[in-house]
């Protein structure tokens, strides 16, 4: 299958690593993946802090790119979210028929990494190997919004040597939520420390999601406090490979940083 | 137990400070500093209690197999009544008249405690015994009462804790839910000089009742809210735990309900559904203690003299906003609040208004018509908890974000706010956003901007202005010196050759 990698803006200037993870996943499983150029944000953050009306060239400017794409893979659920959650009202506040058009048939088409893999593709063993304690976080839009559910525990169940540790209150969200994390720092700082109370009391070495935008937030807390606690996107552990015994999420572990894959991993 | 030490001046000025300073000084209560993670009291009162009720409302709502409906079937209700509530509110003043109440309309709170005096003046009574009622609250009743020398009684026991402690609630089902056993043990010592009582619940309770019994036998008036008026009985229904209410509605000779407009359903056999989701939602249980519904002034019972006054009070343009019309579904059953990680964090006081949590953070502006507590939208990470538990299915994330965009534009008309931080950053931001090569050439600037700021550990550790919100508690992962799409340029540039930038469509791009 062609699928078309939307990065989103901030794992491309951030996270480079996850992006490079979802491409050898998915080439690793027989897919071609293509990645536009052309290709920014999706408009969540302006969309959500109130300024709808700077969104919509950004969203515009994503259904254009995409228009033509036969399959979206998106590794982040709240651009997922904003484009199903707000998208279709944002073309209607756009008074733009061509554009409610154009947005009714580039969603269906739109999925999230793990939702992809499960949901779209029948996959959940993907032949990675971890033998790490993790702990998940079900990132708010990717549970309230995607519904995700078991998706990614089932892929993550079905790492190699992966041992999946249960995280209390884990539907509680970190206090990320964007600009809200700015604007009400003070609160989002109050619930960030329930957050890595519960990651540090769950005894994971590392922490995954499905969306980097939480485990940056949650990371900024664990990095702060010195702890050893590590975090990965989900397509990075997946990535990890079976025969590789000194993978690099293996040394990234061992390297005090924030969790990455090296791009020397990756054929050049 | 409390902060505020003039409460009367406190309740007739909510909305004085932003929700992110009044968090602040929330969370900053009894501060500890060697323990970065330990709560104040009231906090770990708020989260204690919080837990317990959300615990209860989990197990009763999932026994039902036809939750879902339940909520899809309230929702729909109240949505119709809403469409047509000019054509209900007059149905049911016609029916409650005919059975001997006394309708009254109130457009603003200053009507409204007009009405109730006036109503009052004949029986020139010293004190009123009072059932728990938000509307009171929000046309601000106790303070003008005891102004005019009428002394208000709260007869529920969390309102009696509150009232007796000069406090404010911060919960609008569980008032007093910030409080603990032990701190309502030394007020009720204090106020109802009885310096021996021990903190046992049992004793708590014997004590307020033994308070209150006396205030239920010999008071004449009684001031309520309601859960729900219903069109075609004329009738009023309130539901509650303690039997206080019972009392007030039952016991004095005159009774005045105060109701907002958006109270109102269509007909009687409504309540089948509300009454299972309200006390699902609200306390975790699955029918509540007591459940009161009365028309008029029946003879040889109840009150002799029943006055209903419906109150809008701000409702009305609400009610006139198609985006945020769905605010006035709400059947205040907190479950929101219960659910928040916000109201979690800070308790109900932070929002500085009648209506704390999700709800209070889309109502209290709206009720203001968007011209006081301009930051309560904005007091929610949008994590969606609310809008999942909520028995009449109110999309808040949808609304708050409504309600935020009318904040920017209210911003944007002036020119302090164009010209502010926050709005120059998202014009900037979206300025580069929404073009295939402003973005990549500012994470290239970004990249060589940043060294200043990057610790020697790779991170972030200090930023200025707005940023240093984020700062203060957590790291920030530097830009690493090469983006994804750079990464892929240099790997797959040869395989699949860049497209050009899409001709930007000037209708939709502007």
């Amino acid at each position: 299958m062609r699928l078309s990698l939307f990065i989103t803006c901030y794992n491309d200037a951030l996270f480079p690593q996850t992006g490079k993870a979802v491409v050898r996943v998915l080439e690793r499983l027989g897919h071609t993946v293509e990645f536009r150029p052309a290709q920014t944000c999706c408009g969540q953050m302006h969309w959500n802090t109130g300024y709808l009306r700077e969104s919509l060239p950004i969203l515009c400017h994503f259904v254009r790119v995409f228009a033509d794409a036969e399959t979206i893979v998106v590794p982040s659920s709240s651009c997922v979210a904003m484009m199903r959650d707000h998208y279709p009202k944002a073309a209607q506040m756009d008074n733009d028929p061509a554009l409610a058009r154009e947005v009714e048939l580039l969603l269906p088409r739109v999925f999230e990494f793990s939702e992809l893999l499960v949901r779209r593709l029948g996959i959940e063993d993907v032949g990675a190997r971890f033998t790490h304690k993790v702990a998940y976080h079900p990132s708010c839009h990717s549970a309230r919004s995607l519904h995700l559910d078991e998706i990614p525990l089932r892929l993550l169940r079905r790492v190699r040597g992966l041992d999946l540790v249960p995280l209390a209150n884990s539907q509680e969200c970190c206090g990320f939520g964007g600009t809200f994390a700015i604007k009400n720092a003070d609160v989002s700082s109050a619930m960030l420390a329930d957050k890595v109370r519960c990651v540090l009391n769950s005894g994971a070495e590392v922490l995954t999601a499905v969306d980097n935008s939480c485990l940056m937030h949650i990371h900024g807390s664990l990095h702060r406090q010195r702890t050893f606690v590590r975090v990965a996107h989900l397509a990075e552990i997946l990535a990890t490979g079976e025969t590789s015994s000194e993978s690099a999420a293996e040394r990234a572990l061992a390297a005090d940083q924030h969790f990455t894959l090296s791009s020397s991993e990756f054929p050049q | 137990m409390t902060r505020e030490t003039q409460p009367s001046q406190q309740n007739q000025h909510w909305n004085r400070r932003d929700f992110p300073e009044a968090a602040r000084q929330a969370l900053a209560a009894q501060p500890a500093a060697d323990a970065p993670f330990e709560h104040s009291q009231t906090r770990r009162n708020v989260r204690h209690a919080t837990d317990v009720i959300q615990a209860k409302r989990n197990a009763v709502t999932a026994e039902l197999p036809d939750w879902q409906a339940l909520r899809r079937a309230g929702a729909a209700i109240r949505a119709h009544t809403l469409e047509h509530l000019d054509h209900y509110l007059l149905e049911f003043e016609a029916n409650c008249t005919r059975r001997g109440g006394r309708v009254h309309w109130a457009a603003d709170e200053a009507e409204a405690r007009r009405l109730v005096l006036e109503i009052l003046a004949p029986h020139a009574p010293r004190e009123v015994i009072k059932i728990k009622t938000m509307t009171s609250e929000e046309i601000h009743l106790n303070a003008c009462l005891e102004e005019h020398g009428i002394h208000p009684i709260e007869t529920d026991l969390a309102e009696l804790i509150v009232q007796l402690g000069g406090d404010r609630p911060s919960h609008f089902v569980a008032p007093a839910l910030h409080i603990s056993r032990g701190q309502v043990r030394d007020l009720f010592a204090r106020a109802m000089r009885q310096p021996d009582l021990t903190d046992s619940p049992d004793d708590l309770v014997a004590a307020a009742r033994s308070y209150l019994r006396q205030k239920f036998l010999t008071t004449p008036v009684a001031i309520s809210g309601a859960n729900f008026l219903l069109a075609d009985t004329g009738g009023v229904c309130i539901v509650e735990s303690e039997g206080n209410g019972r009392m007030c509605l039952t016991l004095p000779d005159v009774l005045i309900s105060i109701v907002g407009i958006e109270k109102v359903l269509p007909r009687f056999q409504d309540l089948e559904v509300f009454l299972q989701t309200l006390p699902r939602s609200a306390t975790g249980e699955r029918m509540n203690p007591y459940n009161s519904i009365w028309s008029g002034t029946p003879t040889g019972d109840g009150p002799r003299e029943f006055h209903v006054i419906l109150l809008d009070n701000g409702r009305s343009p609400i009610l006139a906003d198609e985006e945020s019309r769905q605010t006035l579904r709400c059947i205040r059953c907190a479950a929101c609040l219960n659910a928040c990680p916000v109201y979690h964090q800070t308790g109900g006081h932070a929002y500085e208004s009648v209506y704390a949590g999700p709800i209070g953070a889309i109502l209290t502006p709206q009720l203001h018509s968007m011209h006081a507590a301009q930051s309560l939208p904005y007091a929610s990470s949008l994590c969606g908890a609310c809008y999942e538990v909520c028995p009449v299915e109110i999309n808040i994330p949808e609304v708050l974000i409504h309600l935020r965009s009318q904040v920017v534009q209210q911003q944007q008309s002036t020119l302090t706010g164009s010209l502010g931080l926050w709005n120059l950053a998202m014009q900037s931001a979206a300025f580069l956003m929404r073009d295939s090569h402003r973005l990549p050439a500012a994470v290239h600037l970004a990249q060589r901007l940043q060294s200043p700021l990057v610790s020697r550990n790779g991170f972030i550790e200090w930023l200025p202005g707005p940023l240093s919100g984020w700062t203060k508690t957590r790291d920030l992962p530097a830009l690493p010196a090469e983006s994804f799409r750079d990464w892929w340029q240099r790997t797959h540039a040869q395989k699949s050759a860049p497209e050009p930038n899409p001709k930007p469509n000037p209708e939709s791009a502007s």
